[in-house]
């Protein structure tokens, strides 16, 4: 009966344990309201200005090639 | 010729775009310590295999050149790296910022994968140094040729090969798990191979516009003697 009672006690135990393990922390709450969108437009805009300027940069190259 | 070719920049452009929008969204793996940075492996990583990349370029040329002494070679090969030699700076630069906020510090002073890094860099110093040091055109490229065989070598030997039977904190070495236990997450291969893929693409290109400017300025050079 007290070997019952100690292995209920230790599987509790392991529960508890458990539960208390901590979730490393992610950004996911910035996510779910929204405004890590506002981060990645930016970052798309940038980038399109720079393979834009990339762009322009080739044709001018290939113009005086010519 | 591919290098006045169209497709291939903006194929790169696209993977890019989407690494680097797709890779601060995708849902990463939980870690301690590593938390949200992980998504470094996105950006930092792929600088590393595009320096590779430009100076597998550049060695190529530098062999072709001791086999045929073409002055294009020659300019082939300083330019690629030229910018693998950016692309390794980047490299060593995200990686400190990353060092600083998973190991505490920006650099670990006896760790063989950042110092390896660093002398890379060094290797390839010389080689611009051992450039401006000779007058003498078919010298310096001849020289320059044989000193770029040796280097790239070496390079490799101090930032992949070394580090992996040495004890570092960078993975893939010997003591620390490597990326294989991030990589098993197939959503995370899923942004980093077509960033890899990107940052190689836009490597190349970058170069074929300064190598057009280098032949440009020798041609104007020429017209005025």
């Amino acid at each position: 009966m007290k070997r019952i009672k100690l292995l209920v006690l230790a599987m509790f135990a392991f529960l508890l344990g458990n539960a208390q393990d901590a979730v490393p922390e992610m950004s996911d709450a910035l996510r779910q309201n929204g405004k890590i969108y506002v981060v990645v437009t930016v970052i798309a805009i940038i980038f399109t200005g720079i393979i834009s300027y990339l762009i322009s940069l080739e044709r001018k190259i290939s113009k005086l090639e010519k | 010729m591919w290098i006045r070719k169209y497709w291939w920049k903006l194929l790169g452009a696209g993977f890019l775009m989407y690494a680097l929008t797709y890779g601060l969204l995708c849902p990463v793996p939980a870690l301690d310590i590593t938390n949200e940075t992980i998504r470094n492996l996105f950006y930092h990583v792929p600088m590393w295999f595009t320096m590779y990349a430009l100076f597998t370029y550049s060695v190529y040329h530098s062999i072709q050149y001791l086999r045929r002494a073409v002055d294009d070679h020659d300019i082939q090969a300083r330019t690629s790296a030229e910018i693998g030699f950016l692309f390794g700076v980047m490299g060593i630069a995200t990686g400190s910022i990353w060092a600083k906020y998973t190991w505490g510090t920006y650099w670990e002073p006896k760790d063989p994968k950042l110092n390896g890094a660093a002398i890379a860099l060094l290797i390839y110093l010389a080689y611009f140094v051992l450039r401006s040091a000779v007058e003498d055109e078919t010298k310096r490229a001849r020289l320059a040729a044989v000193y770029n065989i040796f280097a790239f070598p070496m390079q490799l030997a101090v930032t992949y090969i070394m580090p992996k039977f040495m004890l570092s904190l960078h993975p893939s070495s010997a003591d620390t798990v490597s990326f294989k236990q991030y990589d098993l997450d197939s959503k995370l291969r899923l942004v980093f191979y077509p960033a890899v893929a990107g940052w190689v693409i836009l490597g190349f290109w970058i170069f074929t516009l300064v190598y057009r400017y280098q032949l440009l300025k020798i041609k104007s050079e020429n017209e005025e003697n």
